[in-house]
């Protein structure tokens, strides 16, 4: 087996002051082995998003917010976030978004914003090469005018065409992890699907690892190799795509399974009631341990 | 189509100015007491007193006698200052430049400081730089722009005199003549250095006074709306990307908040022009305030309502300006407007 | 929310908002600051050392002396205690602020109730005459009433309402346009309530807390106001003790007798940062109600 790039251990999150905390992750722990597609799904506010966000030290710097754990990643601890993990940001881990539109700037140009990803991590590189691997990178997601969208500005693209531009400045840098974080939720579902189809063919030919955040199943199962299932801030269960789908152990996973039919594009359905079951302890798959030691 | 949307705004600032017109003409005459016996005072007689209402048409009905104002404005013609005894627009021509140039200067300070004040605290929200930057906003909003001219002469003109308190040059410094009235412009123009720093030094402390009040409040707008970017998402996207902190602060997110800070930096102008009034007085500066007032005081009317009429006229051309500044910004709007 | 077996606390709570106002330390200084001014110029007269130096007449064997023993920010030219001028400029100004509001946010609000309810015609013109009397800068505005009238206390207040007025319009005006959208006052038009009862009983009651932190931070911009048009000498005239007029005439003392501008000027500073304070508090108190 080929090392984990992430590698989350035991990693605990409550929100607030110092006097009155909320907390909202109670010890997860999983781990993206390189080239990698691995699932992490729950319905909105279980702590996905959150966990991914922390993974990236982005919300670290706030004082409202007290993570312990570890959070291996590339070779260093990123549970205090700091400039080691900043550094690695836009070039050795990138982020997709919800809502490709809105996560651009609406008062900059598509090229300038690129120039500044591609200069990431402190990297010289000269306006001319940056606009030439800019247009080799939107080249690559099937952009037909590379000279026109790079001139443009966000809200005069679609938002198929900007999904597009996204996953060009995700991968422009050759990260070893894409964080996806519920990738293109907000477009329609054709254009949702080719531009995951597209995502999945990039990352696959580059072994590029994928850590897919989704309240999807239908997503997860066309997707990921791996999956866990996050329920109020704990994984209550982990397993391969496989193992999961066709094996459902955990009652929160089979509530979930059961409920998908009723509604239509593979969404999750807010689960009226909330079954004591829900809480009972996490299941494992057959040979989906945890990396033991911290090979990341 | 830019050209467009500026002559509507130009149109509606038209709409705006004859209802300055209408309301400083009905200040002026509806008022209790003869606007000319008030104007000639208590030693007039009744003929001289005569005299002025059919000159001004005071004894004609409202309508006509705003319609005889109007039609005397359209000649350029504000009519005479019974103070100085010329024709009201003489009088404006000479004392504006001092008072625009104090302004443009203050409002050039305003912005020089008050946005990367603004930035400051919002790239360090919650810390001290933000706490002290908020403070130094907050004391600036709340300081009227006499109190500071007072407490900058005190400290920098007498306990350390470093700067001059009073007028705009040195008696010793000739006058540049130039066509502007700005002494900066028109010394430079004739390439007297000397004379710039003199104007230059005369210029800093009147115009930092005028400054704070706008400083502060551009500090505090830029702050709030910076914030509100802050939460955006592609704020978000930039710091996943690696975006340095400082760049983000200064470029990323400083735009988005610039637009909707520039809209009511407009207003912030208009309180100049009329705070300009407390610093000139406190600097002995030769504007426009040292004429207002003393029309004001002498019941002047003609020039009272010209001296009004100029300074809406200054407020709302500045706005147009704004406003097709924040097009050129926001590329939204900019885009919308060329493809028409 | 408030707690079923809690029948001491409101219904509608306000704790959060308590706890947020006095969870601020600028907030409860400025309240602090507010307190003590108000109470300082509301006992004027048993709280300073010499009350009669409100006339023309002071102490002459003690003209002009530097902040000392007996005179604790010192004497003006006229041997008048200057704490206790200052204090009485406070009364003063305190009252002006209270009138010219009373007074100018009623007119202001049901201006912007009615065009912002009522929309087409009557929007129109409400506004753009709004719009007039916000394009003049409001010191210029108030210079020029005052220029036609006496300057007495009376016409001053007088001058500063006619320029006031158009704010709490502007303001009641954008937030009348959008709660006539919501869904109450659509459900209140349904059943034929009047127009008075929409605006008044239904729209109205959602305007309280920009109202009010507008008030409050609008005492000290009025005084601020005051204190300007006074310095000009467009206000209240001597020998009434007013901290805009001190300044002015202080300024003609510089530097040998500093203390005679720059104490009132830090009164004036002090009095509007205060009110300041107390209305940022109040604001993010309203808005951690929600």
């Amino acid at each position: 087996m080929t090392e984990a790039v992430l590698a989350i251990r035991d990693l605990r999150l409550a929100f607030g002051s110092r006097r009155s905390q909320s907390a909202v992750l109670h010890g997860i722990s999983l781990h993206v082995r390189a080239g990698e597609k691995v699932a992490l799904v729950g319905e909105s506010g279980s702590g996905k998003s959150v966990t991914a966000r922390l993974a990236m030290g982005l919300l670290q710097e706030s004082p409202k917010v007290h993570a312990t754990g570890s959070i291996r990643f590339d070779g260093i601890e990123a549970i205090d976030g700091g400039p080691e993990i900043a550094r690695r940001r836009g070039n050795r881990v990138a982020m997709i978004f919800q809502d490709p539109t809105s996560a651009l700037n609406p008062t900059f140009r598509i090229r300038g914003q690129f120039r500044d990803v591609l200069r990431s991590g402190g990297r010289r590189i000269s306006v001319a090469d940056a606009d030439a691997r800019a247009e080799a990178a939107l080249a690559e997601v099937s952009i037909p005018d590379l000279k026109r969208a790079l001139d443009s500005y966000a809200f005069q693209l679609s938002g198929g065409m900007n999904q597009r531009v996204m996953i060009a400045m995700a991968l422009a840098n050759r990260p070893a992890l894409l964080i996806a974080d519920e990738p293109g939720t907000a477009l329609d579902v054709t254009v949702q699907a080719q531009t995951l189809a597209l995502m999945h063919d990039l990352t696959e030919k580059r072994g590029t690892a994928v850590l897919l955040i989704s309240h999807n199943l239908g997503v997860v199962r066309e997707f990921a190799d791996r999956v866990y299932v996050i329920y109020r801030g704990r994984i209550v269960e982990h397993g391969t795509t496989a193992q999961l789908f066709r094996d459902p152990l955990h009652p929160y996973t089979r509530a979930l399974l059961a409920a998908i039919p009723k509604i239509s594009g593979g969404g999750l359905p807010d689960l009226p009631e909330r079954s004591p079951d829900f809480e009972s302890p996490m299941i494992t798959h057959e040979g989906c341990g945890e990396p033991q030691g911290f090979s990341a | 189509m830019i050209l467009k949307s500026t002559l509507r705004r130009i149109g509606a600032a038209l709409i705006v100015m004859i209802g300055i017109s209408m309301l400083i003409f009905a200040i002026a005459r509806v008022m209790p007491g003869d606007p000319a016996r008030i104007a000639l005072g208590p030693n007039a007689t009744a003929e001289q007193v005569a005299a002025l209402r059919f000159e001004r048409h005071l004894d004609a009905s409202l309508p006509v006698q705003y319609f005889e104002f109007l039609k005397a404005l359209s000649r350029g013609d504000l009519g005479r200052s019974l103070y100085t005894n010329r024709p009201v627009t003489t009088d404006i021509a000479q004392f504006l430049p001092a008072t625009l140039e104090l302004v443009v200067v203050s409002a050039i300070i305003m912005v020089l400081i008050g946005l990367p004040l603004g930035i400051m605290s919002a790239h360090f929200r919650g810390r001290v730089p933000d706490h002290l930057g908020r403070l130094i906003a907050l004391i600036g909003v709340c300081t009227p722009a006499f109190v500071w001219g007072v407490i900058l002469q005190l400290f920098f003109g007498y306990f350390w005199p470093i700067f001059p308190i009073e007028g705009r040059l040195l008696e010793t410094t000739p006058v540049p003549q130039g066509p502007t009235g700005f002494y900066l412009i028109d010394s430079l123009a004739t390439g007297n250095v000397s004379t710039f720093f003199d104007a230059l030094h005369h210029l800093i402390l009147p115009a930092l006074a005028l400054a704070m009040s706008g400083l502060g409040q551009t500090a505090r707008l830029t702050r709030a709306n910076m914030i509100d970017v802050y939460d955006k998402p592609y704020v978000e996207m930039e710091r996943a990307y690696g975006f340095k902190p400082f760049r983000i602060a200064t470029r990323y997110a400083f735009r988005p908040a610039f637009i909707p800070t520039l809209t009511i930096l407009g207003l912030e102008f208009a309180a100049m022009l009329g705070n300009a009034f407390l610093v000139e007085k406190v600097f002995g500066w030769p504007g426009l305030s040292r004429y207002g007032v003393e029309v004001i005081i002498r019941k002047d009317l003609d020039a009272i309502v010209g001296t009004v009429l100029i300074i809406a006229a200054a407020f709302l051309i500045m706005n147009i300006v704004v406003d097709i500044l924040v097009g050129f910004i926001n590329p939204r709007i900019r885009l919308a407007a060329g493809k028409g | 929310m408030s707690e079923p077996g809690s029948p001491v606390l409101p219904k509608r709570g306000g704790s959060k908002a308590v706890a947020a106002y006095f969870g601020n330390p600028l907030s409860v200084g400025g309240l602090l600051i507010v307190v003590v001014i108000v109470m300082l110029a509301a006992l004027a007269d048993y709280v300073t050392p010499f009350p009669d130096h409100v006339g023309p007449i002071g102490d002459f064997a003690a003209m002009n002396t530097g902040p000392g023993e007996t005179y604790k920010l010192g004497t003006d030219t006229m041997g008048r205690d200057l704490f206790t001028r200052i204090i009485f400029g406070y009364r003063l100004s305190l009252i002006m602020a209270v009138v010219v509001l009373a007074i100018a946010t009623p007119i202001g609000v049901i201006v912007g109730l009615v065009a912002g309810y009522k929309g087409g015609w009557t929007d129109y013109v409400l506004m753009r005459l709004t719009d007039v009397f916000l394009a003049v800068p409001p010191l210029v505005l108030a210079m020029a009433i005052m220029g036609f009238l006496e300057p007495t206390l009376m016409n001053g207040m007088l001058a500063i309402t006619a320029m006031w007025w158009p704010w709490y319009a502007r303001l009641i005006y954008n937030v009348t346009r959008a709660e006539a959208q919501e869904g109450y006052v659509l459900a209140a038009e349904t059943v034929g309530a009047s127009t008075a009862h929409i605006l008044f009983r239904e729209i109205l009651p959602n305007c309280w807390p920009s109202i009010l932190t507008k008030m409050t931070l609008d005492v000290g911009f009025v005084i601020l106001m005051a204190s300007s048009l006074s310095f000009l000498g467009l206000g209240v005239q001597p020998p009434t003790p007013d901290l805009g007029s001190m300044v002015a005439d202080g300024a003609k003392y510089m530097p040998d007798a500093w203390w005679l501008s720059l104490w009132p000027a830090i009164a004036i500073l002090l009095v509007v940062l205060g009110f300041n304070l107390v209305g940022d508090g109040l604001r993010e108190a309203f808005e951690a109600e929600g």
